[in-house]
């Protein structure tokens, strides 16, 4: 057996099997059972609630990206690699740990607790938590997208256009933005597919509330969890699966487009 | 998931490349030019304030809170806390999947990485998006993916619900991409002619591969099948459904964690407990990153 056969027998049965069956599952009972899965108003709430969570979570990871792949891109400061090294440090963390941390910290007995009291917030089991956590789990998504290109531009051109009396801000969006946006974009690609994608580190934070809390992942775990209906959970699996075949595409076409 | 192959050139077709360089900024500026490491005068105080601040607020704190609450009462009570016989049969089965899932991942994330390089052939860039498949599924998907293949009631017949070879071909599916997509860069770069070579002056295609090959791609498999390890170590969501959490069988660390947090008599108890097992799951990923970079600076000090 040729090593071709090895790697495409892997493949196959490891990935494109399963998903095939899941595919399989999902339709078999018809396409109206498959969209009257998808309108039940919990359903609906769910996918709401990520689009919430994941906007605002990609939004904030974004900004912070930008602000973050720029410093360690161009400035040298003492603690630069340690600084590093901890916005690297969140993928390797396990989601269920996250979600502790988070609640040891901005839970109502965490350290932050009588603050958050006395100021009327709600942190843990509500969006504010949420949205910590999935911020948390896709940190360096687009850091470490635009770092390598920042550094490959360097800073010819924006000294030029300081030297010819463009203040920062113009700087910023004349030069450094049409720079990295390619990258920026597939940076926030993945960072919202991550978003959009998070179980471990929401399920623990969010208290899990039916209609409230639950975000579209959450919701299918909930229901296959409690053997409630394992139908609208592939249905809405099925969705979810989609948007990371998207991702996956939009991600290659972008790359593509970096490389002419 | 995250995260990349390095700043290295971006995996060739297809494909969210999720696997984030540990390395930093900090190696990457040192082979990129002098115009990369000169500094645009000197960076404002209040702007690295806020950005030290959000990373400490986010991510510092809350694990330090971690580690602090193992413990907060006393170094017995994470001993005890640890060595609770149900919580030491689960971190034994995570730590034995995790390094199952490293060794199996560097072997077979070469060869199919290998495959993608030197091979073309009709159907390779299917292949190229199935490897991203993984990453870019969320994992409770991936768990029902799973579910829907080696479930109760499975068209192929085998049902591993409840079985630890069901967790382990789940965590095979989740790290599938990371030694491929560490693996694929570097032998995209490797120079042929050292091969050739060493073909002609009559050495066979095993001791070419063994002799000039892996000694090159060593550093990206190794480092690969850390990321996978990490990663393995700490999942939760694809293995929720497949495992069913039987005690002394089928329970592992981060669902340990997650059963700890749910059970509402003696809180603070159950809540150390949580915590002494996750310091233990976070001292492992910081050691892992560590190996990463001690890999890269040699890479790098090498090449």
């Amino acid at each position: 057996m040729g090593l071709r056969t090895i790697a495409v027998l892997y493949v196959g049965i490891l990935v494109l099997l399963p998903v095939g069956v899941l595919g399989y599952r999902t339709f078999q009972p018809g396409l109206a059972e498959f969209f009257s899965a998808l309108n039940d108003p919990l359903a609906q709430h769910a996918f709401q609630m990520t689009a919430i969570i994941a906007g605002v979570s990609t939004l904030i990871n974004a900004v912070f990206g930008i602000a973050m792949g720029i410093l360690l891109a161009r400035y040298e400061f003492p603690g630069k690699r340690l600084l590093s090294a901890f916005v690297d440090l969140p993928v390797a963390v396990s989601p269920i740990v996250v979600g502790l941390a988070l609640i040891l910290v901005f839970g109502p007995q965490g350290w932050f607790g009588p603050v958050e009291n006395s100021a009327g917030i709600v942190v843990i089991n509500a969006k504010p938590g949420m949205i910590i956590a999935t911020v948390f789990v896709s940190l360096p998504l687009v850091v470490r997208a635009i770092v390598p290109v920042l550094q490959q531009a360097g800073m010819e051109q924006e000294q030029a256009a300081a030297s010819l009396g463009a203040n920062a801000v113009q700087r910023f969006f004349r030069i450094t933005l049409p720079t990295i946006r390619i990258a920026l974009a597939y940076g926030v690609v993945l960072c919202l597919a991550r978003c959009i994608g998070e179980y471990g580190a929401v399920l623990v934070v969010s208290g899990n509330i039916a209609g409230v809390t639950e975000t579209a992942p959450l919701r299918v775990g909930h229901l296959v969890q409690d053997e409630l209906d394992t139908q609208s959970a592939y249905a809405i699996t099925f969705v979810l699966m989609l948007i990371s075949v998207a991702a996956i595409l939009i991600g290659a076409f972008i790359r593509r487009r970096k490389k002419i | 998931m995250s995260i990349d192959l390095a700043d290295a050139p971006p995996a060739p077709a297809g494909g969210v490349s999720p696997v984030p360089s540990s390395g930093g900024g900090g190696r990457a500026s040192a082979g990129r030019g002098v115009q990369a490491r000169q500094p645009f005068g000197r960076i404002s105080g209040p702007t690295l304030g806020v950005l030290v601040l959000w990373v400490s607020l986010i991510v510092l704190l809350p694990l330090t809170a971690v580690v602090g609450k193992a413990f907060g009462s006393g170094a017995g009570d994470f001993w005890s806390a640890v060595t609770e016989p149900r919580v030491r049969s689960a971190l034994e089965l995570t730590v034995i999947l995790a390094v199952g899932v490293a060794v199996v991942n560097a072997i077979m994330g070469t060869v199919i990485a290998w495959v993608l390089v030197r091979e073309r052939f009709r159907g390779s860039s299917l292949l190229e998006f199935a490897i991203d498949i993984p990453f870019a599924l969320p994992t409770i998907v991936a768990g029902l993916v799973m579910l829907a293949l080696y479930g109760a009631n499975s068209p192929v017949g085998i049902n591993l619900v409840g079985a630890r070879t069901g967790m382990f071909v789940a965590l095979l599916f989740v790290t599938l991409p990371f030694t491929v997509r560490t693996v694929q860069p570097v032998l995209l770069d490797l120079d042929r002619e050292a091969e050739q070579a060493a073909a002609s002056l009559g050495a066979a295609p095993n001791a070419v591969f063994r002799r000039i090959v892996l000694p090159q791609i060593l550093p990206a498999m190794a480092s690969g099948s850390a990321l996978a390890f990490a990663r393995a170590l700490g999942e939760y969501g694809s293995l929720v459904y497949i495992s069913s959490a039987l005690p002394f069988k089928t329970e592992w660390a981060a669902q340990v964690i997650y059963g700890l947090l749910q059970d509402p008599t003696n809180v603070d108890r159950t809540t150390q407990q949580a915590s002494a097992i996750a310091a233990i799951l976070l001292v492992a990923s910081a050691l892992v990153l560590v190996t990463l970079t001690v890999i890269e600076r040699r890479v790098a000090r090498r090449g």
